[in-house]
């Protein structure tokens, strides 16, 4: 039996946009923590939809509305395997992840948090996983209570677990930090908030392409993710919650799909999980989700999951020996993300001299400006792998970095 | 390789490793605060103005080359200008950085001409121009911080 080989070359070749070049150079895009390219499947979908299937969904009676709601309905499914959960009433399609988190913020803020209650985040979160908390704090005076990190990056575990208190009435925490690429360690942090009976919110935007994620093992309430980070559309995301928790609580917006019928005098709202999907949603975004779960379900999750690490080991080694670079966040559990700072060169600028010669990183502070502070520094520049980069990239990367230290000595 | 050299013009590298006025200016300088959100410049500008002429002008912050060597610069270039030199070099400055100045206006730039590169790079342009709204703020008392966004 031959060994299994990861060949990024073979999956390139399904993602149009690598033929393209910039400044003369071909392009190499290591931004994919902001959001990821897509394969041709997803990008025929979209194509497919609007040039011959498109209607709108539910309540029609023409063949053309029945169809794409059985396209949209089995995207639903498809998410549901994907992520091993009970059921399709359990898969709220949103506009995003931070849309998603709102939803749930906003229902706790309204039925479930009062003056005095806690929420635990951590200082890892993207601002999509902090404002919403502190939105839901102000309007019901919860205090918001934050998990500190240690040096490397990793969340402080006694901290977080001396942080879960009778008061706690939420949990909310990012699987990977999309800033440093710390995986959090979920499952065990799940654990420790269960033990005290605290639901948990799980923000995996920047998990779900990148590892396998099975809802049934992380037992979390909570799963929020895009699909613009997993090879999908933009505009498209996922709410997972458990069925009992969904039952609970309040529909945040009224209007469209989430009703069952309307009187001027009361209105009864649809069942899950339509009960928070109001007005005429993203459809083909929904459908070409499907399509990217199809197309990374063939890729296959563990073997991307390998690969990714093994070029996270390389690209590690050869940034490393960059004099004066410095990687910020150097977690022993990390996904394909290197944020890094280089002598005295600014992250901008950084990011202005690697994009004329074709390389596309992400320069600022990553929408996680309490991470910036907790490192003392303004902003990194971030390289973020998918499993179409190859090591040859990398190489590129580190010459390209050379030159930014020659500009800058 | 040209363009970058271009807008890495070593004046501007010698600015960014060796900015001049960085300090604050003692009471009762006027204070003015800018932020660029997209990449985190972030300055505070001191501004001493006796009648209609900069007496003295200063700044501190941090964030990338481009920004920190045109806050210098422009605070070496307006010191001891009338308010109106200064409005006069802001609009030229201003058109030259996103490629609309004129042969003329890019002469009378001075040492300030080293920033016509930034042209050549749109996303760039705030970062060159944060220090000069900041200032214009500034002479105008206006009091919130000022934003590129």
């Amino acid at each position: 039996m031959t060994p299994d080989i990861f060949d990024p070359a073979k999956y390139r070749a399904d993602f149009p946009v690598r033929a393209e070049t910039v400044y003369g150079k071909p392009l190499i895009y290591f931004d994919n923590a902001a959001t990821t390219q897509k394969p041709l499947p997803v990008i025929d979908t979209i194509s497919r939809f609007y040039s011959r299937e498109n209607a709108n969904i539910h309540r029609g009676v023409f063949c053309l509305s029945e169809k794409a709601t059985q396209a949209y309905e089995s995207a639903r499914i498809k998410v549901q395997r994907f992520l091993n959960a009970r059921s399709t009433r359990e898969i709220i399609f949103t506009r995003g992840t931070t849309e998603a988190i709102n939803i749930v913020a906003s229902a706790f803020s309204k039925v479930f948090l009062k003056a005095g209650d806690e929420i635990l985040i951590t200082h890892l979160e993207h601002h999509s996983n902090i404002v919403p908390w502190q939105m839901a704090a102000e309007a019901s005076g919860a205090v918001l209570r934050v998990a500190p990190i240690n040096e490397a990056g990793e969340v402080i575990l006694s901290e977080f677990a001396r942080l879960l208190t009778p008061k706690t009435r939420i949990a909310a925490l990012a699987h990977v930090s999309n800033a440093l690429g710390t995986i959090n360690p979920v499952q065990e942090m799940i654990r420790l908030a269960h033990e005290k009976n605290i639901p948990v919110l799980v923000d995996g935007a920047q998990a779900v392409s990148h590892m396998k994620v099975d809802l049934q093992e992380l037992d979390c309430e909570f799963y929020t993710f895009s699909a613009h980070k997993m090879f999908g559309p933009t505009g498209t995301g996922v709410l997972y919650g458990k069925e009992a928790w969904l039952e609970k609580m309040p529909p945040v917006q009224g209007g469209g799909d989430m009703i069952r019928s309307v009187t001027f005098e009361k209105t009864t709202y649809n069942e899950l999980p339509y009960k928070f999907e109001a007005g005429t949603p993203h459809i083909v975004g929904v459908i070409a989700l499907g399509t990217a779960v199809d197309y990374l379900q063939r890729v296959g999750l563990e073997r991307i999951a390998t690969y990714e690490q093994e070029l996270l080991t390389y690209a590690t080694k050869a940034l490393s020996a960059i004099p004066g670079l410095r990687i910020i966040g150097q977690a022993k559990e990390k996904a394909a993300v290197i944020s890094f700072v280089l002598g005295a060169a600014h992250a901008h600028d950084i990011g202005t001299i690697l994009d004329r010669e074709g390389i596309a990183i992400r320069a600022g502070h990553h929408c996680a400006m309490p991470v910036m502070d907790f490192f003392k520094v303004p902003a990194t520049a971030r390289a973020s792998f998918a499993f179409y980069n190859s090591k040859a990239e990398v190489d590129v990367l580190a010459a390209a970095l050379r030159k930014v230290q020659e500009i800058f000595r | 390789m040209d363009e970058l050299r271009e807008l890495y013009q070593e004046v501007i590298l010698d600015h960014n490793k060796k900015p001049r006025n960085f300090h604050a200016l003692p009471e009762p300088a006027r204070k003015s605060e800018g932020y660029n959100p997209l990449c985190g410049d972030r300055l505070t500008i001191y501004l001493h103005v006796k009648g209609d002429v900069i007496a003295d002008v200063a700044f501190q912050g941090s964030g990338c080359a481009i920004f920190k060597a045109s806050a210098s610069m422009m605070t070496s270039a307006l010191k001891g200008k009338t308010l109106m030199d200064a409005q006069v070099l802001f609009e030229r400055f201003h058109r030259v950085v996103s490629g609309q100045g004129t042969a003329e206006e890019l002469e009378t730039l001075g040492s300030l001409r080293a920033f016509a590169g930034v042209s050549e790079f749109p996303a760039r342009v705030k970062c060159a121009t944060l220090a000069w709204h900041t200032l214009k703020a500034g002479l105008e008392n206006k009091q919130t911080a000022i934003s590129t966004e």
